[in-house]
């Protein structure tokens, strides 16, 4: 899918969080990283239709985010969203999280949309969870079931925003596990995340957000390998300092 | 040998424990206010409930009319004050700020007689039934806002957010999220109130609404029998808020999704 960024900008009162942002390429799977209040999550919100920029555009494939927030609840519809909390629906079980919004956005019959949902969980492992609600799934479960309701509908891309950070870490290698597969059956997605061995293992491209700025861009190993600034260095070192 | 009268925390007790424990609870009580009674040598005579059944059964319908009545009432003042009290229009705001803080600062029995003897004379409002509900349900109204307010404010920012990333529309997150979470955690709380309103229906007896209490007051002057009468009194209003407070916990235990089974 292209994606095209013309002086994206986004400013919350005084603070400048996005600025002047210029992207166009072909994204498969892309790893946004950078250290925290570099503009990650707000660059994931824009592209996704749930905030609006202050100033440029976006198109994904050629077409332009709506600038009406009523004409965006079709571009998020297309779209499928992971949060870092998961997010799902505290008052629904697992199951309906996935089949309400195939039945009231999707327009699919509530039979088609039981099956897909339980299509799903047993492929998530989740067979026999379906009646559970988020608070008596584990994390790693409920950010599987997140997941799940975010693919079901066949979105054009699944935008995911740190989806581990919450997760204790054999919960995490669960999920990042499960984002392989999809990637290898050819779901595109974007992901902000702060697990280097999944950008650069898993991801094909990864995106260095600084200061509101995108500092380095370009396919996931060589932007490991061979770092161009001195920022992407100094970030990767820091994170290096306590790995095995 | 196990305490029958104990349990670890956390354990729920053996149904023969809880029968047991309240016999015990429920003869303490019984016990205190019968030897009370003893004391001042009141024997109590309940024969004026055969004598004036029409009438009490009268009154007590009258009460449930009168709660029921103030409950729907009361929704339609609280619903719209608790969504005012976060207006962006400053009057309003602060018109919905000062109408809880007014309720919930003044006694109800003032009320009653400020609204009925003025506001319902200049008005025109003569019906004392209807000046009863109203009045009961503008007092109430305020708590009622004030449930609502404290759930609307708990209501999660992400799961707005999420309800917008899945591609619901405003009306849709309104219906499928927002609608649900508020209920349930409104209801319990809702229906605690209910209870309270039945209570409070009871100071509408001065403005002469025979409802229970009057009719009862009634029945006191009239066979001077004043302890049996209340006693039967506060017994029939345990009766009528008992099952209330079951139901409240009921939907406490049932809605609360965030730890129920």
């Amino acid at each position: 899918m292209r994606m095209q960024l013309k002086g994206l900008t986004r400013s919350f009162g005084d603070a400048v969080v996005l600025d002047g942002i210029d992207f166009d390429d072909e994204v498969t799977t892309l790893a946004i990283i950078g250290p925290s209040g570099g503009g990650k999550s707000t660059l994931l919100r824009i592209l996704g239709g749930l905030l609006a920029p202050s100033a440029g555009r976006v198109l994904l494939d050629g077409e332009p985010v709506p600038t009406e927030e009523a004409a965006r609840a079709p571009w998020r519809a297309s779209l499928g969203f992971v949060f870092q909390d998961g997010g799902l629906f505290h008052h629904l079980s697992a199951h309906e999280n996935i089949a309400l919004p195939l039945r009231a956005v999707h327009g699919m019959d509530a039979e088609a949309a039981d099956a897909r949902a339980d299509e799903l969980l047993e492929r998530f492992g989740l067979a026999g969870e379906g009646g559970k609600r988020p608070a008596q799934l584990s994390g790693g479960q409920r950010q599987r079931v997140a997941i799940a309701r975010a693919v079901a509908p066949r979105p054009r891309m699944l935008l995911l925003d740190e989806p581990t950070s919450a997760l204790d870490p054999e919960y995490t290698t669960e999920v990042l596990d499960l984002l392989r597969d999809l990637k290898n059956e050819g779901t595109r997605f974007i992901t902000v995340t702060h697990e280097m061995g999944f950008a650069r293992h898993a991801c094909d491209k990864v995106a260095f957000l600084t200061g509101g700025k995108l500092a380095e861009y370009g396919p996931s190993e060589q932007v490991f390998t061979a770092p161009a600034t001195p920022e992407l260095r100094r970030f990767l070192g820091k994170l290096l300092e306590w790995s095995v | 040998m196990r305490n029958p009268f104990v349990v670890c925390p956390g354990e729920r007790p053996h149904p023969v424990q809880a029968v047991v424990s309240y016999l015990v609870v429920c003869a303490l009580i019984v016990g205190f206010f019968w030897v009370s009674l003893v004391q001042v040598g009141v024997a109590l005579d309940f024969s004026f409930i055969g004598q004036y059944q029409v009438r009490i059964l009268d009154g007590l319908l009258l009460t449930l009319q009168i709660a029921a009545g103030s409950l729907v009432v009361s929704l339609v003042i609280g619903l719209p004050v608790a969504v005012g009290q976060g207006s962006r229009v400053l009057p309003v705001r602060y018109l919905c700020d000062v109408y809880v803080k007014l309720m919930r600062g003044t006694p109800l029995l003032a009320q009653i007689y400020l609204f009925f003897y003025i506001v319902g004379t200049a008005w025109g409002v003569e019906n004392r039934l209807v000046a009863g509900i109203i009045i009961l349900s503008i007092f109430s109204g305020a708590y009622i806002a004030e449930i609502v307010r404290g759930s609307l404010n708990s209501l999660d920012a992400g799961q707005l957010e999420a309800a917008r990333a899945v591609g619901f529309t405003r009306q849709q997150a309104l219906r499928y999220v927002v609608v649900p979470q508020l209920v349930s955690r409104t209801l319990p709380a809702l229906t605690g109130q209910l209870a309270s309103m039945v209570k409070d229906s009871s100071l509408l007896s001065v403005i002469a609404v025979i409802e229970l209490t009057q009719t009862m007051q009634e029945i006191s002057a009239a066979t001077f029998n004043l302890f049996g009468t209340y006693l039967f009194l506060a017994g029939a209003y345990f009766c009528l808020t008992l099952p209330i407070m079951f139901v409240s916990r009921y939907f406490e235990r049932r809605l609360d999704y965030a730890h129920a089974a």
